[in-house]
């Protein structure tokens, strides 16, 4: 079973071939066998899988033709789920139960997917290789020694090891589409606002957005389907329609002006990574997509502003975590000040701690104007560029990250592992959405192609995936690791 | 020297909303502790806050009744600070973008004129929860109802210049709000606080002093108190050599003066930015338009009518014009009764007075506006007289009937104006009389009038109280003198 | 713009961190790097942008003014590290 896409499980649960029940207990057990090794998992929900798998089964057998009723899936350890830990890979965390479900969880619930459990990721989603986690580094699949990127390591992980169909990851400058390039799996990041924010805890409110992780863009757009639309109570989702994203996975691709900008096939980009990403875009052409280059003159000043925006938001909605009405709290404070310094200190990571000092630096006093004033008009021009890129063309193409997943432990220096998402954060700062597909291996490790498009353009983002899916088998390859574990 | 007090008002209006302000929990006041911060209140991890609209149409309506331009594009910020009854750590407000701009209220003074004082702005904001240092173990509790009510803060010029005009400023600020219904204005339960800016300088000098803030000054009398105290202190400062810092201090109402709030921290730094969580708050003009027509007759267009178009006099239509609640009694009993001036004698008079007596409001008062409206007048068509008047209204208050006339006929009140019936009585008392009559036929004429008074009464006992005063006060004197 | 240990004492403390002698070292150095890196803003002509805040240029949608929240207490203190009576307990504040 281990093998098969989400859409060819529901296609089985559909057919009877297996019960929702046998199916959770396989991958329950997969866990149980593998995890061990990956550390994707914080915490397996077992009992609570099973359960549910049974009441979807019966469902099932009463008349429920829900598509994914029966499907288990992982959520990133930063959706809150009520009754179940919700840690977001902090230490600050490690005791909270969660009161309530996060919108996006509701709506799988709802749609009758089964939850497996809750996986690990970098700390309140800081960081680019999962090695930010309290609950320790996430291993890539295919090679124990990498990374498995960041921040939703654990979901890549596990999807790429097939300890699970499918997981829910969210993206704040590259932290889906970013471990699915290292893991060898399908990421979708959609547009900011097309998926609730509701329950998803916040670091950088004006960026974050949550998205499936899955072995196709068929599975991903499945999973769309479900968790897409607005929210009442998340004021920054968008009140539009949401279209069946699978209606328009096999539109013809004759025709489609792809843009490869020419900042990001640029210096730090590793050979063999290029010419993956170049093959693919061969594929395209004889599909009867043109190409030609584009630019994206602002790309190099993504990632300033960004450690502009992204640390000052998080430093505030950072500030709720202090040990009184949730969370860590440090053992006999002597004062108010003192129960907030420690229980800070004693709870948040270095990770989190450097960003909270630099976003409360940047927005203070003195510093505001010329750093968060200033990161905010990058950030339009940013988005400038990106919408008149697309006046041009239909999609943009490029590698998803410079190099393929590295070892653990290579970027001990917090700005050289920054630079590493050069090719994701932009995407974030003008909220357009991105998608990233298996496109080969460089040096045994996976290679992400991203695919780029305008604000809204998810079924044209799936389509365009789907139709290299359907011409090339990337994304069908299991690392050794996967078939060891079977 | 002489020395000149400026004084600034941040007011803080609790808007009457059913729910909070970026959430679904219940304002309401006095619940157990905690049983009303939801999810969001508490800053739960995750949470996400959404606007409630009836927050942003009362700050509409405030910024039109004192003739604020309203901000096409407003915008929430966070204003970060970490404090015990502040779940999130910071408080969501309004600081470059604020939802009502400059607008200006008048104020009356005692002597009777008018000033004008100047609105900087008013902003939306979130209010915060509340400590209670009673002991809990050593340790303070923290109640987070308060959390998330919609606060307004309306952020005058300074433009004050006594103590008394600052009383009279929150007054008109007051008086404004509860006529719009955007708040019950309760002071005595936070709905309404604000924190005074009081500098002082020396008469004829353009540069303002450095100000002191008292913070959360909740009773009009306090305002005056405060400010009082504080521009004592401060000139007697600078006379023996000293300078004002500027501080915050807060009012300690049983000792009667200010106090400065150590505070452990050097000055604050809020690091206010736009809270990515909300989205620019954008009114159009049909909008606007569609709040304007709803807006009530506002406290300083009513006295103008009041007195202009009823012809109360100006103390008359202050008065009654001050409070929404007080218009209303007195425009109903104006509107049952057809006479305006005798509608605001008994409104401030007679009912004024038993309520007074019984410390109840009007909105409590066991008579109605229609009530009160029916009694006025029988008066009014002279169906009573003002003594027999009394009694019904004294009949009403207790709950002895259901309208005047009821008990105008129950107690036979009726003013008899028969001459032949008035007459008869006269002729009664006169030869029931007869000492007093010699006495008055041998009285100096100019002493008779005062002598008549006993006459008048007894006509009056002998018929309960119903003669017409006027009447029998005329043929008493004609017959009385017909025996001269 | 140089970082300074002033700089992040500061932060340290307006972000209620307790912050060591050596870890604030560490920090000094991590940071005046990240700021070296930020600092490359300063070369872009901003003339005439104005500031991005969101994305998309959405406007607050507006919630009605109904009550929908329930009680929850017992549910939201079953995480809290220490209430008493309803109250959330913190060290003892003195106005």
């Amino acid at each position: 079973m281990h093998d098969k896409t989400l859409t060819q499980l529901a296609a089985s649960l559909k057919s009877g071939e297996f019960s929702s029940r046998e199916l959770t207990a396989h991958y329950l057990q997969k866990i149980e066998k593998a995890d061990g090794k990956l550390n994707s998992f914080i915490t397996v929900t077992g009992e609570q899988a099973l359960k549910q798998a049974e009441a979807a089964d019966n469902a099932r057998a009463a008349g429920d033709k829900g598509l994914l009723t029966g499907i288990p899936l992982a959520l990133k350890d930063i959706f809150c789920t009520r009754d179940v830990k919700t840690s977001c890979g902090s230490k600050m965390l490690d005791n909270f139960i969660a009161p309530y479900d996060a919108t996006v969880v509701e709506k799988l619930n709802a749609a009758g997917t089964i939850s497996l459990g809750k996986t690990n990721m970098d700390e309140f989603a800081m960081g680019s290789s999962n090695e930010n986690s309290h609950y320790g580094p996430v291993k890539n699949p295919w090679d124990l020694n990498a990374v498995p990127g960041g921040s939703s390591g654990g979901s890549a992980a596990a999807v790429a090891a097939g300890l699970v169909p499918a997981a829910m990851g969210t993206d704040t400058g590259g932290s889906i589409r970013q471990p699915a390039a290292f893991c060898g799996i399908t990421g979708l990041k959609p547009t900011y606002g097309r998926v609730s924010r509701y329950g998803m805890i916040a670091y950088a409110s004006s960026l974050d957005q949550a998205g499936p992780m899955a072995r196709s863009a068929e599975d991903c757009a499945h999973l769309m389907n479900v968790i897409a639309g607005h929210d009442v109570r998340d004021s920054t989702s968008v009140a539009r329609g949401v279209p069946d994203y699978t209606e328009t996975l096999n539109a013809p691709l004759s025709g489609l002006k792809i843009g490869l900008p020419k900042e990001y096939f640029g210096d730090g980009l590793d050979p063999e990574v290029e010419s993956a990403v170049r093959e693919a875009v061969k594929v395209y052409e004889s599909l009867g997509a043109t190409v030609r280059e584009v630019s994206l003159p602002h790309t190099h000043y993504a990632i300033p502003a960004y450690y502009v925006i992204a640390p000052a938001e998080a430093s505030s909605n950072l500030s709720r975590f202090d040990g009184v009405r949730f969370g860590h709290r440090c053992k006999d404070p002597v004062d108010l000040i003192d129960l907030y310094k420690r229980s800070r200190a004693e709870g948040f990571g270095e990770e989190v701690k450097r960003r909270i000092l630099i976003g409360t630096h940047t927005l203070s006093e003195g510093f505001f104007d010329a750093y968060y004033t200033k990161a905010q008009k990058v950030r339009r021009l940013i988005r400038q560029d990106f919408l008149d890129a697309f006046e041009d063309v239909d999609v943009l193409m490029g590698p998803a990250s410079p190099t393929p997943a590295f070892d653990l432990g290579a970027k001990k220096d917090p700005v050289s592992m920054y630079l590493q998402d050069i090719y994701t954060i932009a995407v974030n700062l003008a909220g357009i959405p991105g998608i990233s597909v298996p496109a080969g291996l460089a040096g045994g490790r996976p290679v992400g192609l991203q695919i780029l498009g305008t604000h809204f353009a998810e079924a044209q983002l799936l389509n365009v995936a789907h139709q290299y899916q359907q011409a090339t088998d990337w994304h069908l390859q299991l690392p050794a690791f996967a078939e060891e574990h079977a | 020297m002489q020395w000149e007090t400026v004084i600034g008002l941040e007011v803080h209006v609790q808007l009457a909303t059913r729910s909070k302000i970026f959430s679904g929990a219940s304002t309401a006041f006095g619940a157990e502790p905690n049983t009303q911060a939801c999810a969001v209140d508490l800053g739960l991890p995750g949470t996400l806050p959404v606007l409630n609209e009836q927050a942003v149409a009362m700050a509409v309506q405030f910024g039109l009744a004192v003739h604020s331009d309203i901000a096409e594009v407003s915008v929430f910020d966070r204003k970060n600070y970490f404090y015990a009854d502040l779940p999130k750590g910071y408080q969501t407000s309004q600081m470059y973008h604020p939802i009502v701009g400059p607008g200006a209220v008048d104020i009356t003074l005692e002597d009777g004129t008018s000033k004008r004082i100047r609105i900087h702005h008013a902003h939306l904001e979130e209010d915060a929860g509340k400590s209670l240092h009673e002991d809990f173990m050593g340790m303070t509790g923290i109640d987070l109802n308060r959390a998330g009510t919609p606060l307004l803060e309306i952020v005058s010029e300074p433009d004050m210049r006594s103590a008394k005009e600052a009383a009279a400023y929150l007054k008109a600020i007051h008086s404004i709000v509860t006529y719009l219904g955007i708040s019950d204005g309760n002071m005595a339960e936070g709905s309404m606080r604000c924190d005074v800016n009081v500098s002082v300088r020396p008469q004829g000098q353009e540069a303002f002093g450095t100000r002191a803030e008292i913070k959360n000054v909740n009773s009009f009398r306090f305002v005056e108190r405060a400010i009082a105290f504080e521009v004592e202190r401060q000139i007697e400062l600078i006379e023996d050599g000293g300078s004002v810092v500027q501080e915050t201090r807060l009012f300690d109402p049983e000792r009667d003066e200010t106090r400065s709030m150590r505070t452990k921290e050097e000055a604050n730094d809020y690091r206010y930015f736009p809270c990515p969580d909300l989205l620019p708050v954008v009114l159009d003009e049909a909008y606007l338009d569609h709040l304007r027509g709803q807006l009530p007759e506002l406290p300083a267009d009513k006295r103008e009518r009041f007195q202009n178009e009823l012809g109360l006099s100006a103390y008359d239509a202050s008065v009654l014009s001050a409070s929404r609640e007080m218009a209303e009694f007195f425009e109903e009993v104006h509107h049952v009764c057809g006479d305006a001036k005798q509608a605001a004698n008994w409104v401030q008079g007679e009912l004024a007075g038993a309520l007074n007596r019984e410390n109840l409001s009007i909105t409590n008062s066991p008579i109605s506006a229609r009530q009160l409206g029916e009694l006025v007048s029988r008066v009014v068509d002279d169906t009573i007289n003002g003594k027999a008047a009394k009694q019904v209204f004294q009949a009403l208050w207790n709950g002895q009937g259901e309208n005047a006339d009821e008990i105008i006929d129950a107690k036979g009140l009726k003013q008899v104006t028969d001459t032949g019936a008035i007459e008869a009585m006269i002729d009664q008392v006169i030869a029931e009389s007869p000492a007093q009559v010699a006495q008055y036929r041998d009285a100096e004429p100019d002493k008779r009038g005062k002598m008549i008074g006993y006459f008048v009464g007894q006509v009056m006992k002998a018929s309960r109280g119903t003669a017409n005063p006027q009447q029998v006060n005329g043929v008493l004197k004609a017959k009385l003198d017909a025996l001269v | 713009m140089a970082l300074e240990e002033s700089h992040v004492r500061r932060a340290a403390h307006l972000a209620r961190l307790a912050v060591s002698d050596d870890q604030a070292t560490g920090f000094v150095d991590d940071l005046s790097r990240i700021m070296d890196m930020v600092d490359q803003l300063q070369s872009i002509d901003t003339e005439g942008v104005s500031p991005l805040s969101h994305p998309l240029d959405a406007t607050q949608r507006l919630r009605a003014d109904e009550v929908t929240e329930t009680n929850q207490r017992d549910t939201f203190q079953r995480c809290a590290p220490a209430v008493e009576n309803g109250l959330y307990l913190v060290p003892r504040v003195v106005e």
